[in-house]
């Protein structure tokens, strides 16, 4: 299929960014979308052009690199997907394509279609853990009975890949179902719920910093998500944050 | 407990606290605007009640007035953050992909009501507050009507289609509001879990009820009085 690209070319983070306009001719629809933009930057870089800059590393859905807000949607039209798992079969012959990159004042761009998403960690750094004694006389984990169901939403909690999705499609550029999730992995958790209070006030209170919106629960995340990370998480955030002040 | 105040779920919360206090608020005055339509008699007793009881006059009126202030201000202060928080804006966005446009909207619906709420505070509270505070008659009397004159006052409002219309129109944005609103506050207090499309039902059926039954109070006054 033939197809025309809007893509979103910005030299550096401070230059200053403006859509340009490109042409790939003969793609598959069995290529994935990555493999498109390695197909259009094989082009420029054979043209003398500066190749598109984009985020990506296993290709198989898991490691939460790749990025890109595809025709006004966060990993594009496909869903459960992350931008890797899109697969140009979701596009027809003559389309046109808008390629922009995550937009978020706390995710600024560095090149193209790339973003600083280190605030994702520094949130992790501020309580997305436990303290575990390794002095020799630790306990098993495997030996503190967990309910089935604890087991299974702290399962599902943990599948986020801290992609940025969320944030890119809330039209808040709230960060809270990233944060909903890894605050309710623990929670769920006996190991977890040591430190909860602190960790939700300490994760809460540098998501903050960092300059992300306010959820208003449209629920744009929950759906746009590759994981499907439910809203609950967020709502179970908001549960142990007020728990936190007592 | 200061500081949660300040934090962004602490924000969400508050609104949410208001808003179950504004919904709370708009089901009673529903309830009395319905006693309207069956006895002008007890639509009178009531809002005289109303009008007169001292604790309903100087501690929940402040509150209430307290509590749609706050939520307004509040609603722009976040809406003003969030739109900060987006930095650059999207060249192509599609939002209907992925949520409704009532909770896209909740800012346009907010502007649309608080638009009403000056218009009633115009129509109704102003003079109210004239004939009794500044004029000082307390008797819910007026020269010419038998009895009180609240019920009468209500049917002469509503004798302007000009009125009625405005009236259903910000209902209708009312309705949109809420339709979002409502279960969007329970989850902001983080109480859906295992409840969710129950609430979501009660939420519907609350957003379409009660502002379709002012709009019908509004059109059966307004037929009622004109023939």
């Amino acid at each position: 299929m033939n197809l025309t690209l809007k893509i979103w070319r910005q030299k550096d983070s401070n230059a200053k960014g403006q859509m340009v306009d490109y042409k790939v001719t003969d793609i598959s629809e069995h290529m994935s979308f990555l493999e498109m933009m390695d197909v259009l930057n094989e082009q420029l870089v054979n043209s003398g052009e500066e190749p598109v800059a984009f985020d990506h590393d296993c290709r198989e859905g898991i490691c939460g690199m790749c990025s890109m807000y595809i025709n006004g949607e966060a990993h594009g039209p496909d869903r459960g997907v992350t931008t890797c798992q899109l697969h140009m079969r979701m596009f027809k012959d003559g389309d046109t394509i808008t390629i922009e990159p995550f937009r978020a004042a706390a995710f600024p761009v560095i090149k193209d279609l790339v973003v600083d998403r280190t605030a994702f960690d520094r949130i992790q750094h501020a309580g997305g853990y436990i303290s575990v004694n390794t002095s020799g006389n630790t306990q098993d984990a495997n030996a503190i009975p967990i309910s089935k169901h604890a087991a299974d939403e702290a399962m599902d909690a943990a599948t986020c890949i801290g992609c940025g999705a969320c944030v890119a499609t809330c039209k808040n550029s709230s960060a809270m179902l990233f944060v909903g999730a890894k605050v309710s992995q623990y929670a769920l958790l006996p190991q977890g719920q040591v430190e909860a209070a602190d960790r939700v006030r300490n994760m809460v209170a540098q998501m903050d910093l960092e300059g992300f919106g306010n959820c208003t629960n449209t629920g744009a995340c929950e759906i746009e998500c590759p994981k499907g990370i439910s809203l609950e998480n967020i709502a179970r955030m908001n549960r142990e944050l007020m728990k936190a002040q007592f | 407990m200061s500081g949660f105040f300040k934090s962004s779920i602490g924000r969400k919360v508050a609104m949410a606290l208001s808003a179950f206090f504004l919904m709370i608020f708009l089901l009673q005055h529903f309830a009395i605007n319905l006693l309207s339509v069956f006895s002008g008699d007890l639509f009178n007793e009531v809002s005289h009640f109303m009008g007169t009881n001292w604790l309903i006059q100087f501690v929940m009126q402040p509150v209430l007035i307290f509590g749609v202030v706050f939520h307004f201000i509040m609603g722009f202060v976040l809406e003003i953050k969030n739109k900060n928080a987006r930095g650059v804006a999207y060249a192509k966005n599609n939002g209907a992909a992925n949520s409704s446009w009532v909770s896209r909207n909740m800012i346009w619906s907010g502007l649309v009501i608080l638009a009403f709420i000056i218009l009633h505070f115009i129509d109704f509270w102003f003079p109210e507050i004239n004939t009794k505070y500044i004029q000082g008659d307390m008797s819910g009397l007026h020269e010419g009507i038998e009895g009180y004159r609240y019920f009468h006052e209500l049917q002469e409002k509503f004798v302007n289609p000009a009125r009625v219309a405005a009236y259903a129109v910000a209902f209708v944005f009312l309705a949109m509001h809420l339709l979002h609103g409502f279960t969007s506050a329970f989850q902001s207090m983080g109480a859906t879990a295992g409840r969710k499309e129950t609430l979501q039902n009660i939420g519907k059926a609350y957003a379409i009820i009660i502002p379709a039954g002012f709009i019908v109070i509004a059109l059966y006054h307004h037929f009622n009085h004109i023939h």
